[in-house]
């Protein structure tokens, strides 16, 4: 592999990392399967490109993008628990919906970002190649990401949404308002997944109305992937195994793209991609024994709920 | 020790076929998504590139890649291709061109199959495209419809347009058609059909207004299309459609083409680049060779005689 298709994969899997990190917040610590985020990735990135092609300021233009994704994320939520319409198909009424929407802002299928001013553009006066520049920023930016979703999962109001999660009965009954922390939380985690879709439309020079396929399948499989390579004991290992999941999948397809030498061809690269993510799943719980056998004491705690 | 003789042979096999390749030329191809029209476009490169001497395995290294629908493994593919440094980029469908063009300044693009490139923004006009980017667009050639009704039916002057508001698509071929429209004196009417039940009504209304009805490349009004033939043969007024397959169905004369004749434009563009030119200087293009289907029988029925030179031009004529 190259270095620029290198980085190219650490770029694309540090933004899906986002990805990971918002579902992580629904599906891991709310227990709310959210397909949402096939809707709301494409309408961070229709909402900032139209912004961005209009004049606005990128960065500006991000912000109103993830508050358009909290939205999102608070329709489904409110469809959820105030017309008690059930979590996953709540969800896909709002994703669906979420296509015309996108379409509407838009105003045509794809707008193109290229040339335009992006967040990325100031990176440009670096005198460093922006193939380095924007996966070095994307780093940084998913740091600050992990450390804020840390803090905040360990103070008293994350605290209360992982309760609400756990036992939303128990969490009623010590006076959490659960409803309120599901519309929270549903808000935060499409707000986290616009993001990732306002800076991939502008890393990538365009939006595209079809850009939201398969976007869920991309974050569970970040989420659940990295649990299996890094246990997720706490939640400083939890969210750093979403971020280690998003990588591993992009790794995935990097090497799936690069398998043409052993007689592979393009048609394969799907079913190349899902078999090296079972590979790395698997691989751990093949060397559990022998790590238990070795710690014998302590005993391994099962998943975070 | 046979093993290690083994390693070392096939490590010199490697090392001589890449040394081999580096002196060859490197064509690599992204496509958004397997589509029957995208797969003859592609053919249509390798086709031409076969053609001038380039033959994959011998003295070019191809190397195809497909993002099956998945615009983030698009852009991986993107940046992959930029990494592996071929001779020349070709990229298939919108999506796919946008993340090359983002991922390289350097390495000559040639896109294809891209109906606006300047609104997808992978160039800045079409006759001199500057930078490293350049390919074939697959917009209908409107202007080339409204001049074979013009040579057909030379008494045309007032034109209805049928189509479905709803369709982008339709939208803007009739903006094509009203801006290429006055050129050739024709005035131009709208028909509105948002649904396929509606066309007929359209149709009629249309009826004493207009000359020729003429029919973009519109999903709903051609779902429908024998009733505008119906009107056509009624109130003897022919019906011009922008796709082939209309033709056998009753349109007069329709000017079409394929995605296999885009690709091989593609091609010769890529050859040009391989034979050192730039791709910045290479004007961006429409769509040269066209197929021109003409309906006989239609054309009696609603009262018009198809010039005979335009009957020799044609590719099909259904009688």
């Amino acid at each position: 592999m190259s270095l620029i298709a290198l980085l190219g994969t650490l770029e694309t899997g540090l933004i899906f990392a986002l990805v990971a990190l918002g579902v992580y917040l629904s599906f891991r610590i709310l227990q709310f399967p959210d397909l949402t985020v096939d809707g709301s990735f494409p309408l961070g990135a229709a909402v900032s490109a139209i912004l961005i092609v209009n004049g606005f300021n990128p960065f500006l233009a991000t912000l109103v993008a993830c508050v358009a994704g909290a939205g999102a994320g608070l329709i489904t939520a409110w469809l959820n628990v105030r017309l008690k319409i059930l979590h996953l198909l709540a969800s896909i009424l709002t994703m669906i919906a979420l296509y015309s929407i996108n379409l509407r802002i838009m105003g045509r299928p794809n707008v193109a970002l290229l040339g335009e001013q992006t967040v990325f553009t100031p990176l440009e006066a670096l005198g460093v190649p922006t193939y380095m520049a924007i996966p070095a920023a994307l780093f940084v930016l998913i740091v600050i990401a992990k450390v804020g979703m840390d803090r905040f999962l360990n103070s008293e109001i994350g605290l209360a949404m992982r309760a609400t999660g756990a036992n939303a009965r128990m969490a009623r009954a010590q006076g959490i308002n659960t409803n309120f922390y599901i519309l929270l939380g549903m808000a935060l985690s499409n707000a986290l997944v616009a993001l990732a879709g306002a800076l991939f439309a502008q890393s990538q020079g365009a939006a595209d109305v079809t850009m939201g396929v398969g976007v869920i399948v991309v974050g569970l499989a970040a989420v659940i992937g990295g649990e299996a390579v890094i246990l997720p004991r706490t939640v400083f290992l939890a969210t750093l195994a979403c971020i280690a999941g998003s990588l591993m999948y992009r790794f995935a397809v990097a090497m799936a793209l690069n398998a043409d030498f052993i007689g592979l061809k393009a048609q394969d690269l799907n079913l190349i991609t899902a078999l090296v993510v079972a590979a790395a799943m698997v691989l751990p719980s093949v060397r559990a024994p022998v790590k238990r056998a070795l710690v014998k004491d302590k005993r391994v705690v099962g998943p975070l709920k | 020790m046979n093993a290690f003789r083994l390693t070392a042979a096939a490590l010199t096999a490697i090392c001589v076929t890449t040394g081999a390749l580096a002196a060859d030329k490197f064509v690599a191809i992204t496509q958004i998504v397997e589509h029957p029209a995208l797969d003859a476009c592609r053919k249509g490169v390798k086709d031409v590139l076969a053609e001038n001497g380039f033959v994959e395995g011998k003295n070019l290294k191809w190397a195809y890649q497909s993002a099956q629908g998945n615009v983030a493994t698009a852009a991986q593919i993107a940046k992959k291709f930029v990494g592996d440094g071929p001779d020349v980029i070709v990229a298939i469908a919108t999506p796919s061109a946008q993340t090359v063009v983002a991922s390289t300044k350097t390495i000559p693009v040639v896109f294809s199959a891209v109906t606006d490139p300047v609104a997808a923004k992978l160039v800045s006009n079409w006759e001199n495209p500057g930078k490293n980017v350049t390919g074939t667009s697959d917009m209908a050639p409107i202007d080339k419809h409204i001049a074979l009704i013009k040579r057909i039916t030379p008494n045309v002057k007032k034109l209805g347009v049928l189509f479905n508001p709803g369709e982008v698509n339709s939208v803007s071929s009739l903006d094509a058609v009203k801006k290429a429209a006055p050129a050739l004196g024709i005035e131009v009417f709208e028909g509105a059909a948002p649904k396929s039940s509606e066309v007929l009504a359209a149709a009629r209304a249309l009826v004493g207004k207009v000359d020729a009805f003429y029919v973009p490349t519109d999903n709903t009004v051609v779902s429908a299309f024998e009733a505008v033939v119906k009107v056509g043969i009624d109130a003897q007024l022919p019906v011009y459609a922008a796709d082939t397959d209309s033709v056998p169905r009753g349109a007069i004369a329709a000017l079409g083409f394929n995605y296999y004749e885009v690709g091989r434009q593609t091609g010769e563009m890529v050859l040009s680049i391989l034979k050192g030119k730039a791709a910045g200087s290479i004007p961006v293009s429409g769509v040269k060779k066209m197929d021109l289907f003409l309906n006989v029988k239609s054309a009696a029925k609603m009262g018009v005689t198809i010039p005979d030179a335009v009957i020799s031009e044609a590719t099909k004529v259904v009688k």
